[in-house]
């Protein structure tokens, strides 16, 4: 069975660790007429194409997926959601 | 003494690390591929450096669930020594061998580069033969050494003497210019709480042989390879 289910997953570094890619593209937002911008977070985007349409049951595996693998609890926060 | 080398798609500092076993310290060693999974005969394992998985996801994210991973985290619970060097050091801390993470340098930069090392801790089976106050010149090469952990856990590591190695400079202070990542009290080296695992982002195999510009790194072998004697020589007795 195929669905167009997908895991959306975004992980973001943890606001104690620092974070010079954000510093680096939050100073050329400002460099190209961007003033005032806040601090920048850099981070990634995953999608994960699910092959069935449980959502609950999908929903605590990527959970697991992201605490594992996908992101490192230690320097990392992640979201998600399914759709 | 056998050494086992850990082989994973794109290691590139495997080779480096078997020829300082074997040809510079005479002993044997040999690469064990990262979908194996014993490490039968083997008396310390050597996870090198390298960019394993390219990196992908994170530095040592994919090589900690390799086949051999189960093998090293079995071969650390029973107190035998594993030491991972640059990726090694990133492998352990993903796998969890190793408290902490090491993110991109703080400057963005790769650094390439021969660096000082104090060493904090002699009581761990890779420091007992540094002489005390011995600043020792190795090299770096890495775009992620930044080494992190929360509040908690540095002053655990702190406490414990967990930390054995921070980057200094020529006088042996930890200052700020001194430190080439950014690392967390200037930390190059840990090991953990039963002292058999450690990891240290500078390269000791590329720092044994005159030509290489250093021999300090022998200094880290010659204390993995006095504790294994020492190992050797006490069990056969307690086993009597």
């Amino acid at each position: 069975m195929s669905s167009d289910m997908k895991a959306k997953i975004i992980v973001t570094p943890k606001k104690a660790v620092v974070d010079p890619q954000g510093k680096t593209v939050q100073s050329a937002l400002e460099h190209i007429g961007f003033q005032g911008v806040g601090a920048v977070h850099v981070g990634k985007y995953m999608e994960i194409e699910l092959p069935d349409g449980d959502a609950e049951g999908w929903r605590k595996k990527i959970d697991d997926a992201c605490h594992r693998l996908l992101s490192n609890p230690v320097i990392e926060d992640y979201q998600f959601k399914i759709e | 003494m056998n050494f086992g080398v850990l082989q994973f798609p794109a290691s590139n500092c495997d080779q480096d690390a078997l020829h300082a076993v074997r040809d510079v310290f005479g002993h044997q060693g040999r690469l064990v591929w990262h979908k194996e999974d014993s490490l039968a005969g083997i008396d310390a394992v050597i996870i090198p450096g390298g960019f394993s998985y390219g990196d992908y996801l994170r530095t040592g994210a994919i090589a900690r669930f390799s086949p051999i991973m189960g093998a090293v985290q079995k071969f650390a619970a029973e107190g035998k020594p594993v030491l991972g060097i640059c990726n090694g050091f990133q492998i352990l801390c993903e796998a969890g061998l190793l408290p902490g993470a090491l993110v991109r340098n703080r400057s963005l930069q790769f650094r390439c580069e021969h660096v000082f090392l104090k060493t904090i801790s002699a009581n761990s089976p890779f420091s007992n033969r540094i002489p005390e106050g011995k600043i020792l010149r190795v090299p770096i090469a890495h775009g992620e050494g930044c080494y992190f952990a929360d509040d908690s856990t540095l002053d655990r590591l702190w406490k414990n003497g967990q930390i054995l190695w921070q980057y200094v400079n020529a006088r042996g202070d930890a200052t700020e210019e001194s430190n080439p990542n950014g690392s967390l009290s200037n930390i190059a080296g840990i090991c953990n709480e039963a002292r058999n695992v450690a990891g240290l982002m500078p390269h000791p195999e590329r720092a044994c042989e005159s030509i290489l510009g250093s021999e300090d790194g022998r200094l880290i072998f010659d204390s993995l390879i006095a504790w294994l004697e020492e190992k050797a020589r006490v069990r056969p007795a307690q086993a009597a």
